[in-house]
């Protein structure tokens, strides 16, 4: 799948990679009214990363399902809506329009770190969280809900149960993590904004980390996010225990990324002679020493 | 956008506008400024790079009765040149830099000299050719009356602060013109959005509405 925020609504990667043979879209974070983003600059590199600022530039529900929606819908791809709000209403109201117009599934954006209102309230707090999921839960009848957590919590585990226990039909994480970059000869963030999140294989690590304590704790699926360059890495997280995965930063490093990564695990299970990639999923044996659950 | 290391440090392409094209590839024009620009320098004939492109908008052709004003600043050398070889009409063209080991001179820029292409080069501290700005140089120019301002088309590539002084000049003398920017890229294809630009039509991008806008329509 690609990762939100990553590949926009599909166009401007369709003269690069054939769109009908992506697992899912993730189209980037919806809002009920459009959102012109953040000043510029929105982006930094950093080592083996980059932050970003963009602050969640996107058309609005309305324009999406006019002349988006019906674009994706000419490919065999899945076209799964990730969605973000103000307030436990724009939720809801984004919710249950994308269920009635019908899109394959909807990713609940609860932790964006870029805008100063609304998204990470949702995404840290364990009760705001728990109420969101489960109102959006009862205006979702037939699209599949996924939501995407934030690294910026102390205890993972945690909110995974909170996902599941109030109604999620899967997770995706990790969406970026709150970084910062200063420019040591103008002494100006090097972001308009100041603070960025941080992606690409810097945040890797975390991701697996993230992904395993995850996995152990739900039996949900988890889908894995968080520098997937190629299929190395994405093997890496099916045995951290992720079912499925989303490929984000090395999108715009490397367009064809999805492909490449898509026949890299193709050809890796070849060499290993594993004919059903679900061998491969939480296949990391290693029993952690500092895990008092073991 | 030109990958400048098979690494993930650094991890972005960076993106160049083209200097000009001939039987033997596409030349790029750089200056060594950072970190991708100084691996850059280190690649040998030989060297298998990847990069993405043709990206983003390019000069439109000015109009065989116009008079294109060619405007370029450090760097922007490299796009302003390439549209330069392809006129053939009266054309001027003003070239800056901070001093003169940074004026960037190339074989390719001193043959524009035997085109109908008048060029002014001018450096601040006055250490190669005139002392002064191209902002300066074509403010004097225009106020000279020697041109028929009624038919000039600015051609404009170089630092932000630059350009937004010819803007000014520009919307002074009533003069229509394009800009090309830059701005921090990630993907250089429009996907990202990481490199917006105000306009009176809202955010655009750099690398997909753009690099060249009109010069009236950017929000300084």
């Amino acid at each position: 799948m690609t990762a939100s925020g990553t590949f926009g609504y599909g166009e401007e990667y369709a003269e690069f990679v054939d769109l009908n043979n992506l697992g899912a879209v993730i189209v980037k974070g919806l809002s009920v009214k459009p959102m012109e983003g953040n000043p510029p600059p929105r982006i930094c590199e950093t080592p083996c990363g980059m932050l970003n600022a963009i602050g969640l530039q996107n058309i609005g529900l309305k324009k999406f399902l006019k002349e988006k929606l019906p674009y994706l819908r000419k490919f065999n791809t899945k076209v799964i809506v990730n969605i973000l709000g103000n307030s436990l209403n724009e939720y809801v109201k984004l919710s249950k329009s994308l269920d009635d117009a019908g899109v394959d599934g909807i990713e609940l954006n609860v932790s964006c770190p870029n805008v100063k209102k609304g998204g990470i309230a949702f995404g840290t707090d364990k009760k705001t969280l728990a109420k969101l999921i489960s109102k959006v839960r009862q205006s979702v009848k037939k699209t599949l809900l996924i939501i995407k957590l934030s690294p910026n919590v102390t205890d993972m585990k945690e909110f995974a149960k909170i996902a599941e226990e109030t109604g999620s039909d899967a997770l995706s994480l990790i969406n970026t993590i709150p970084g910062m970059s200063i420019d040591i000869e103008t002494w100006k963030p090097r972001l308009a904004h100041t603070t960025g999140g941080l992606s690409g294989p810097a945040i890797r690590p975390v991701a697996v980390r993230m992904v395993w304590e995850a996995s152990q704790a739900v039996t949900i699926p988890v889908i894995g996010v968080g520098g997937i360059m190629n299929e190395q890495d994405a093997i890496e997280f099916f045995l951290a225990g992720a079912t499925a995965i989303q490929v984000g930063t090395a999108n715009f490093v490397n367009p064809r990324a999805t492909v490449n990564i898509i026949n890299g695990i193709e050809k890796y299970l070849k060499r290993k002679e594993i004919y059903d990639i679900k061998e491969v999923i939480g296949g990391l044996h290693a029993k952690s020493r500092n895990n008092p659950d073991n | 956008m030109i990958a400048v290391s098979n690494a993930y440090d650094p991890l972005l392409k960076r993106p160049f506008s083209y200097f000009k094209n001939t039987s033997d590839g596409i030349h790029f024009l750089y200056s060594v400024k950072g970190k991708g620009t100084s691996l850059m320098k280190d690649l040998k004939q030989g060297d298998i790079i990847s990069l993405v492109g043709p990206l983003g908008t390019g000069y439109p052709t000015p109009e065989e009765s116009s008079i294109p004003l060619l405007i370029a600043g450090g760097t922007g050398i490299a796009s302003i040149f390439s549209l330069a070889d392809e006129l053939s009409q009266e054309t001027y063209f003003l070239q800056g830099a901070k001093c003169r080991d940074e004026f960037i001179m190339t074989d390719e820029l001193k043959e524009l000299k035997s085109r109908p292409i008048m060029c002014m080069n001018c450096t601040e501290d006055g250490s190669f050719g005139g002392k002064g700005t191209v902002v300066d140089i074509l403010k004097e120019f225009l106020a000279s009356g020697s041109l028929h301002i009624g038919l000039c088309v600015l051609y404009a590539c170089g630092p932000k602060g630059m350009l937004e002084s010819i803007a000014k000049i520009a919307h002074n003398f009533s003069i229509k013109g394009y800009v090309s920017l830059e701005e921090n890229m990630a993907c250089g294809f429009g996907a990202c959005l990481g490199c917006a630009v105000k306009t009176v039509h809202g955010y655009k991008r750099v690398c997909k509405e753009g690099p060249v806008f009109p010069i009236e329509e950017i929000e300084w």
